[in-house]
This record gives C-alpha cells, sequence and structure tokens, in this order.
C-alpha cells in the first residue's frame, strides 16, 4: 500500500521537477543527474541508490541554506551501457545538471567516462567497483568501495586463520568476480597458503547445485564466494545448506553481497556463522549510523532495510552537498572534483574520505560474522581494517 | 562419485520438475485455443505471492495455501479470458503477443507496488524444511516433495484430459471445433475453463517451485525462455512433451553446469537446436 | 482407449497473418487509400525530423536512436510482415553488427564509419545465411524458438570471448574517425542524427523499392500460398533465404549505428529482450506494410523514454497499458488506425 502511494506521490514530484523553477535571485538551484538501476531484475539496488540519495537531502534540507539541490533520476534498466551513456549526454546538454551521480554497473559507469570529461561534469559514483574505473576520468570520484578493497582484508583475515588451508574460489563471471578472485588468490596464497581451485559462474544462475556439488567433491576448509548480491546470494544460501557443505566441514566467507542485509531473512539460518568482508553492515555500533537507521525506517517504513547501495546514494549525495557548501556559489566542475576530493566526513558505515591522488573512496573494511540478534540476522563486526586505499591502485 | 551424480540428478529432477508444473498449461493453450500467451509466468509469479501473502502474512498453512494459490490464479485467468483473451481468439499472433507482453508488463509494475523489487519466499512447513535420505545420500525435503509434485500433476492431467467427460469435450474441441459445437459441446465455456486450469497450474507452479525459481517481480519475464523452450520441444497441446521436454532440459542443464561449468550455459540451446532440428514440431507435437 | 495427448488441428499457423499486405483484395487497397496512409505517416516523419533537427538540439540523441530502432524494426517487418519468417532472435543480427564495428575499432584500428556500415552488414548477412539455412527449415514455434536459441548461443559465445568482446564488461575504448573524414561525433548527437537519419533514408528507399519488386512480390505469395507459389516454380527455399540473409544485414547495419553513435558495445545488444522488443515495435506498428513498423518504431521509443523518465520506478506500467490500449482499440497497429482517420476525413463514397 504504501509503496502504491510512493509511486503516486513519485509521480507528482516527476511532474512537478518539470515545471520552472522559481526562486529567488540569490538562491542558486542544482542539478543532480542520478542514474541508476530502476526496473528490471536489478530495480532493488537502483531503488536503494535512490532511496538513499533522497534520504540525506531529506536530512540536509537546510544546510545549503537558499540554495537547493534538485535529484533528476534516469533509469538504465540494468547493465546497459548505451542506455547510460546517452542518459547521460541527455541529462548533461538537456538538463544541463551540475552533477552526474549514481550507477550500479562497471560498464554503464565506463561508458559514461567519457561524457563527465568532454562536458566537465563531475561524475560521483555510487556503487560500481571495478578499480580501473575513476581511471577512466579525472571528473570521477567514486564514494562507494573497490572490489579489491574489501577483499584484500579478507584473504589476510582468512588466511591467518589456522582451519582455514585450502580455500575453493567461486565468482560470478565478468570483470568484478575476476577482479575479486585475483585480490583473494593473490592475498591468501601470499600467505603460503593454497586455493584448490576457481570457477567462475553465469552472473545469472538459478542455481548454484551443480557448481557447489564440485566444490563439494573437492572438500576445501573454505569457499570463498563473490556474487552481485540479490536473488543471487540466497541461491547460493539454498545451494549451501541443501548440499549440507557446513555439515562437511566447508565454512563458506566472501563479500558483502553474499549475506546482504535485505536478503538476509530469506536466507534463514543457512546464513549463520558465514564470515565476510565489507564496508557496510546495518549492525555497524555508531551514532551517525544509529540516525541513518532511525530516519531511514521513518521514511520508508519499518520493513525496509538499508543496504551499502543505499549508503552509496547518501554518502554520495553527502559528496555533492560537501562540494556545493565549499564553493559557495562558484560552482565549476574542476572546483567541485578539487573540493571532493580533499571530502571526508563521518559516514553511517564509519571514517570515510577521497584520496586527493586517486579520487576514490578511502575507508574501513570490517571482518563479519552472521549472528542472531534482537533484530534478526546481522552482520556483526568482529575487526576493523583501517582506513583502506584501494589496493588496485598501488600497482 | 556416485554420490555427487544422484545429487546432480535429483536437483536437475526438480529443476525439470517446476519447469513442467509452469509449462504445462501454457502448452495445452497454446495448442488448444492457439494463444500465445507470453504472460504466462506472470500468472506463476502470481501464484508464488498468493502463497507468500497466505503462509507470511494470513498465517495459513501451506497445504491451504497450493490450492489457494491454485483457485486465486485460475480465478483470474477465467477474468482476463473472459474479458480481453477470448476477443483475441483467431486474431492475428502479433497482436496476441502485443496483448500478452503488455499484461506481463503491467504485472511485473503492479507487482512491484505491490510487492516491492526484492524476491519473496514462502513460508514452508516444518515437515518439509529438513533433509531426506534416499539410497544413502541426504537431500533436502521440500525438493523430493517438488519432484514428487511434478509426477502427481502429470498424473492429474493424464486422468483429467484422458478419463473425464470434460477431457473428452476437451479433446473433441481440439480436434475439430465445428464437429464439436455441432454436437453440443459449449465451445466458450470449454475453453475459458482450459484456460483457467492453464493459467492455475501454473499458479500452483510458482508457488510449489518458489524455492528453485524465486518469487521476483521480473519472474515471467526472466524465466519465459525457458518455459517456451519447454512448450516448443515438448510439443504443442502434449502432457508427456512437456514434462519429457523439462527432464531433458533441467537434468541436462545441472549436469552441463558440473561437468564443465565454464561452458554450462550452452548445453541447454545445443539440445533445443538438436532436438527442434530433428523434430521441428517438438518431442510429441502434432504440428508447430 | 484415451489418448493422454491432445491431438491439435492445424486452426491456423503461428506466423503472422497480414494486416494490410498484398492479398488479392490489398491490390486494390493499395491503389486506393493504403498508399495515402504510408504517405501520411513518411511526411509526418519527415516533418518531425526536420523540426527536431530544427528545435530539438536536446533530442537530438533520442532522434538517433529512434533513427535506428526504424531501421532495425524494417529489418524485422521483412522477416515478418512480408515474408512470413517469424523471429524471437533478431538482435543477434544487431548485435553482430554492432561487435563489428566495435572489434574493427578497437581490436585492429579500423575506425572508417562508412566501411565500419558495410562490413557490419557483411558479418551479419554471413550469419544470417549460415542460420537461416537451418531455420527456415522450420516454421512457427520450432522456428521461433530455432531464432532464440541460435541467438542465445551467440550471446554465451560472446559472453565467453572475452579477449575478443570484453564480456560484460562491455567493449571499450572505441574510436570512430569522422564522417567522410569531415564530421566529427559530439556531444550534442548533432553529427550522429544527421548521420543516422541518412542511413535510415537510404534503407528506406531499399526497402520501399524491394518491397515492390518482383522479388518482394513473390516473397507475400509464398507467405500467403507456399505450395502454389512452388508450383508456379518459385524457388521458394531460396528466396526466403536471401531476404533472411537480407534482412540480418540491415539489423546488422542498425547495429553498426548503435556502436558508432555510443561508441561503446555491451553484451545488452545481443540480448532476448531486444529481440523481443523490436517484435512488439513491429506489432505496434503494424506488420507487413514497412511504414508501420517505422511508425511503430518513433512512438515505442519515445513513449519509453518519457515514461521512464517520469516514472522511472513503474514506467513498465504505463508502457504496457499503452500497448494493451493499441491491441484492444487499433487492431490492425498504428497504421491501421492512420487509415481509420484518413478514411474518416474523406468523403464516403470514394472511401
Amino acid at each position: 500500500m504504501t509503496s502504491f502511494r510512493s509511486l503516486v506521490l513519485g509521480t507528482a514530484v516527476a511532474i512537478a521537477a518539470l515545471l520552472p523553477m522559481a526562486g529567488t535571485a540569490a538562491a542558486k538551484a542544482y542539478k543532480v543527474g542520478l542514474i541508476a538501476s530502476l526496473s528490471g531484475p536489478t530495480a532493488s539496488l537502483g531503488q536503494q541508490i535512490e532511496r538513499g540519495a533522497r534520504l540525506y537531502q531529506q536530512m540536509h534540507k537546510n544546510d545549503l541554506g537558499d540554495d537547493t539541490v534538485e535529484l533528476i533520476v534516469r533509469d538504465d534498466t540494468g547493465p546497459a551501457p548505451d542506455v547510460a551513456k546517452r542518459l547521460a549526454q541527455e541529462l548533461v546538454v538537456r538538463d544541463h545538471v551540475d552533477f552526474l551521480a549514481g550507477i550500479i554497473f562497471t560498464p554503464n559507469a565506463n561508458a559514461i567516462a567519457p561524457i563527465a570529461t568532454q562536458a566537465k561534469v563531475p561524475f560521483v559514483i555510487m556503487n560500481a567497483a571495478a578499480s580501473a574505473t575513476t581511471k577512466a576520468s579525472p571528473y570521477i570520484v567514486r564514494v562507494s568501495q573497490t572490489i579489491g578493497q574489501f577483499t584484500q582484508p579478507l584473504a589476510q583475515w582468512a588466511s591467518q586463520q589456522p582451519d582455514i588451508r585450502t580455500v575453493y574460489t567461486l565468482v560470478s563471471d565478468y570483470a568484478p568476480g575476476l577482479e575479486a578472485e585475483e585480490a583473494f588468490t593473490t592475498g591468501f596464497k601470499g600467505a603460503g597458503k593454497s586455493v584448490v581451485s576457481s570457477v567462475r559462474v553465469p552472473v545469472q544462475s538459478p542455481d548454484f547445485v551443480p557448481f557447489l556439488q564440485k566444490v563439494k567433491d573437492a572438500k576445501p576448509d573454505a569457499l570463498y564466494v563473490f556474487l552481485p548480491g540479490g536473488t543471487q546470494s540466497t541461491a547460493l544460501m539454498k545451494a549451501y545448506q541443501s548440499l549440507g557443505l557446513k555439515e562437511a566441514g566447508v565454512r563458506l566467507i566472501g563479500s558483502g553481497e553474499v549475506t546482504v542485509e535485505d536478503e538476509l531473512p530469506n536466507m534463514g539460518d543457512a546464513a549463520l556463522g558465514v564470515v565476510t568482508g565489507f564496508h557496510y553492515s546495518t549492525a555497524h555500533d555508531s551514532k551517525a549510523n544509529a540516525d541513518f537507521l532511525k530516519a531511514w525506517q521513518a521514511a520508508y517504513g519499518a520493513d525496509s532495510v538499508p543496504t551499502f547501495m543505499a549508503i552509496g546514494g547518501y554518502d554520495g549525495m553527502a559528496a555533492i552537498h560537501g562540494a556545493i557548501a565549499a564553493l559557495k556559489g562558484k560552482l565549476t566542475g574542476e572546483a567541485a572534483v578539487e573540493a571532493m576530493r580533499h571530502w571526508s566526513a563521518e559516514s553511517p558505515r564509519g571514517p570515510i574520505a577521497i584520496d586527493p591522488d586517486t579520487r576514490d573512496i578511502v575507508q574501513n573494511i570490517y571482518i563479519r560474522r552472521v549472528e542472531k540478534t534482537d533484530g534478526g540476522l546481522r552482520n556483526v563486526e568482529f575487526e576493523t581494517f583501517k582506513a583502506v586505499k584501494d589496493p588496485g591502485k598501488a600497482k | 562419485m556416485i554420490t555427487a551424480a544422484l545429487t546432480i540428478l535429483f536437483h536437475g529432477l526438480a529443476f525439470a520438475m517446476v519447469l513442467y508444473i509452469v509449462s504445462v498449461g501454457l502448452g495445452i493453450t497454446m495448442g488448444l485455443m492457439n494463444f500465445a500467451n507470453l504472460a504466462h509466468g506472470a500468472f506463476a509469479a502470481a501464484g508464488g505471492y498468493v502463497v507468500v501473502v497466505a503462509t507470511r502474512s494470513l498465517g495459513l498453512p501451506f497445504w491451504v495455501a497450493l490450492p489457494a494459490a491454485f483457485v486465486v490464479v485460475a480465478l483470474a485467468g477465467a477474468v482476463v479470458e473472459r474479458l480481453v483473451v477470448r476477443t483475441l481468439y483467431g486474431a492475428d499472433e502479433l497482436r496476441q503477443v502485443l496483448f500478452s507482453i503488455a499484461l506481463l508488463f503491467m504485472a511485473i509494475a503492479g507487482f512491484t507496488a505491490a510487492f516491492g523489487p526484492l524476491q519473496q519466499q514462502p513460508e514452508i512447513p516444518a515437515a518439509l524444511s529438513g533433509q531426506i535420505a534416499l539410497g544413502g545420500v541426504e537431500f533436502p525435503s521440500y525438493r523430493a516433495f517438488v519432484i514428487a509434485a511434478g509426477v502427481v500433476i502429470l498424473a492429474a492431467l493424464w486422468l483429467l484430459i484422458g478419463r473425464t467427460r470434460i477431457g473428452m469435450r476437451i479433446r473433441a474441441a481440439v480436434d475439430n471445433r465445428n464437429m464439436a459445437e455441432a454436437i453440443g459441446v459449449d465451445t466458450r465455456m470449454l475453453f475459458t475453463l482450459t484456460f483457467a486450469l492453464g493459467t492455475g497450474i501454473a499458479g500452483l507452479g510458482g508457488g510449489i517451485g518458489a524455492d528453485v525459481l524465486s518469487i521476483t517481480p521480473t519472474y515471467g519475464q526472466e524465466y519465459l525462455v525457458l518455459f517456451l523452450i519447454v512448450v516448443a520441444v515438448g510439443g504443442l497441446g502434449s502432457i508427456f512433451g512437456p514434462f519429457l521436454a523439462a527432464l531433458c532440459i533441467g537434468v541436462v542443464d545441472v549436469a552441463g553446469k558440473y561437468l564443465i561449468p565454464e561452458f554450462g550455459a550452452f548445453f541447454i540451446y545445443g539440445v533445443v537446436i538438436a532436438i527442434l532440428l530433428a523434430k521441428p514440431a517438438g518431442l510429441f507435437g502434432v504440428r508447430s | 482407449m484415451p489418448r493422454p495427448t491432445v491431438r491439435v488441428e492445424p486452426v491456423k499457423r503461428l506466423s503472422v497473418p497480414h494486416p494490410g499486405a498484398a492479398a488479392p483484395s490489398t491490390w486494390r487497397g493499395l491503389a486506393m487509400g493504403r498508399t495515402g496512409s504510408d504517405l501520411a505517416i513518411a511526411i509526418l516523419l519527415g516533418l518531425g525530423a526536420l523540426a527536431t533537427l530544427a528545435f530539438g538540439e536536446s533530442y537530438w540523441l533520442l532522434g538517433s536512436q529512434v533513427a535506428i530502432t526504424m531501421i532495425f524494426a524494417l529489418s524485422v517487418d521483412l522477416l515478418v510482415g512480408f515474408a512470413g519468417i517469424v523471429t524471437l532472435g533478431h538482435a543477434v543480427f544487431f548485435g553482430v553488427g554492432a561487435y563489428s564495428v566495435g572489434i574493427a575499432s578497437v581490436r585492429l584500428g579500423w575506425t572508417e564509419p562508412l566501411l565500419g556500415l558495410l562490413l557490419a552488414a557483411a558479418v551479419a548477412a554471413l550469419l544470417g545465411a549460415a542460420t537461416g539455412v537451418l531455420v527456415l527449415r522450420t516454421r512457427g514455434l520450432g522456428q521461433l524458438m530455432l531464432t532464440m536459441a541460435f541467438a542465445s548461443m551467440v550471446y554465451e559465445i560472446a559472453n565467453r570471448a572475452k579477449p575478443l568482446t570484453g564480456g560484460a564488461d562491455g567493449l571499450q575504448g572505441m574510436v570512430v574517425s569522422p564522417i567522410l573524414g569531415l564530421f566529427d561525433f559530439d556531444i550534442f548527437g548533432l553529427t550522429a542524427f544527421l548521420y543516422t537519419l541518412a542511413v535510415l533514408a537510404a534503407v528506406v528507399v531499399f526497402a520501399v523499392l524491394m518491397t515492390r519488386s518482383p522479388y518482394g512480390r513473390s516473397l507475400v505469395g509464398i507467405r500467403e500460398n507456399r505450395v502454389r507459389m512452388q508450383a508456379i516454380g518459385t524457388g521458394v527455399q531460396k528466396r526466403l533465404l536471401s531476404v533472411y540473409t537480407l534482412s540480418a544485414a540491415l539489423a546488422g547495419i542498425a547495429g553498426a549505428l548503435l556502436a558508432q553513435t555510443s561508441q561503446f558495445v555491451g553484451l545488452n545488444v545481443l540480448h532476448f529482450s531486444l529481440s523481443g522488443e523490436i517484435l512488439i515495435i513491429v506489432a505496434l506498428g503494424g506488420a507487413g506494410r514497412l511504414w508501420g513498423a517505422l511508425l511503430g518504431a518513433v512512438v515505442f521509443t519515445l513513449f519509453k523514454d518519457r515514461l521512464s523518465a517520469l516514472d522511472p520506478a513503474y514506467w513498465y506500467f504505463w508502457l504496457g497499458l499503452l500497448l494493451a490500449v493499441i491491441v484492444l482499440f487499433a487492431p490492425k497497429g498504428l497504421i491501421g488506425l492512420v487509415d481509420r482517420l484518413l478514411a474518416a476525413g474523406r468523403p464516403k463514397e470514394t472511401a
């Protein structure tokens, strides 16, 4: 019911957004073009980003005085670089946006990068996590995460566990998956341990039983997994449980998408004890996170759970607001990027900053274990790697 | 090794049965009424949502939710048939395709508005949530139930179409509609009933199969290709054909992914192309 | 002995009957008013293009997207509407065209756009001829599924062949030389718009001439009565294969244009949903009339763009509603609607 009302409301807001803005002469109206996947199988991810971004605006609507920031939201329908590129181009030439933002899928980000460069528009990436993406344009600033950033700490943690001697890796067969596989393998093998085998599975795989049966045959101490999240993670967890891998002594470790918060209730007890390395957990203990969660549930209902996607949208808007505030009305593309390069904040995920050299995010990475708390299943943090940079840039 | 083979076979069977239960209705309506219903998967998803709502929100037992899914979706199917589909019998197939796609689009948006974009899972009874030992190997009980359900539905359809009066009428109307009408069969009513039956079984399949094909708003779009493959390979209007086709595809898919994971996706299409080139009307199809 | 299998008589084959196409009665129709609709649509589209060119600089990009979709729709209408061949896998030719110019540019440094179009057409035609031999052995649902299965195979191959295609990450770093060495692709999309319009015009002229030629009429003849055409000595199989190949080449050109104007190729150009969408477009406009498919492409693309901007999360609903309304109230597609409008505006005795 609430969603239907939000549909009607959303439409009304969208129509209102088309009307010319009437403002006082002194107040500036900034525009942010937010591109995310809002329809199709990955619609839940886009919804998280949009909600995160809107929540930041709602919580900080008075921070910029009379100046306003308008979000123009566009749907790139999923991994469709040509669509994303055209939308970005239209946002620039038709809507004259001051910032481009959003983007879930790396290919879409790569396709938009030349537009940002050509139009000199800052491009704030709120998810797409392949390491090299920030190099595609000097106007890109990434507030989300990189694959290597959260994979290496996990590999390091795993290599220190005496009961994890051998690992089998399973990743989705696309650039982020391969990056994760490489980062994990490098970190884990570097500590003198062995990866017994690796398998790459189709990006949309309805059933993991055949792949996990192979894992079971190989009897590793742990299975490392990287998946794009969503229904994939639940399907993996079901196969993990129904093949009895846990009972067979195969521990499950992986990236945070594997135990992503909005799918945890669907996974049930199968997820208990799974260890992941990631940058955001709803169980993160801080005031910023508590305030964020409270505002989130007030805005979107008690049943709605924010994920790292929402944090990307939230912090992305924070960075944009930060740049606008710092420049005091003298906004240009270069100046905005320059301001964001030195931006830092206390995010719901913990302290974050932008690395001035790479324009990529620097943040804490937490090793977490799924536990049953009074709020249901949660990723409980038990070890912290402080101020981790993207290891991909060190090369 | 034998354990692995048994496991693969078992899960292949479970996957196959879900495909069968959802698709068989599509084959019947396409064969009987020549209606190319690309929104068929949306009816299956609707069944899944009925089971979710019944077991999660209303707290009804799973065994009540399943028949409810069948009845609710069959009724919805009957309404859609009476209101619109009926006017499209004998119409240009492109119009049918266009209409059913339109229906699918609206269903996707409707499901998203009502249930959100995330997947929904029905509450499964405790009796089915454990493991069951067959031949010394442990299998999830729920999937064993899915396999049994597939076989039961095959048998029920066989009895219904082959042994009852209504089945006789359906067969007669399929063979020669004019003749059937001449001897007093009310084909309008019959078509409504058949459409309702086909969509109802799909709804049942959506509910039963939610463990294998998860219920999301885009269900009807994501798995459409699989359902069409089962019907085309099995043969239109047949009850056994889709069963065989689903078995073939389910087992080949799972085994292919186990043996050569990196090239797993090729197997399904290879099998489809081989079968259709050898038998263009499908395994049990009289015509294409 | 009860038969568990429901045997079915062919009430009607699963191919497309053709609203306005050239059955005997239609020849009269062509002389009397249908060309009127064609002309009206042509004028409308021409004016639309001119107006966009003159006043709609922020719509040039969308304009080139529309032109590309029109070419693609035309290629499918030749198959579905004229030759009665059904396909749910035509994106394979579109995608192969796109990847041909993409790979030529990224891997071989071959960036000339016009030669790129020829290359794309040739590669797509080759694939069309190769798969056509098999696809055309079947009809109806079997044919539909074969086209789909072949397309899915190629999708998987492109997904696996990472060194060549970039796999799921897309083909990056594509460079396109200025057209004729003079016109560079700009951020406003003016060059892209004019370029795609020019190619579209050439393709439309070609398609109109082709469908009016004896060859084009023989295709319609095959669709309407295959046995009779065989009896009067037409090489049915050969003609179907040639039109399949031709249609593949046109789809390849459309795909190449998309790759050149967006300078990026992703796996989505090969995806099943694109094959479905283009079939929807042809059905929406009205199959078998060329101008119907063209109109359908314009209406569908514009509506999709506006709806998804107005309501990014639920635009599927409004698009579905639009399609449903068209199906129920315009049985012969948009072009049928134009026919009716023109007929209503004309004095009764001449109608």
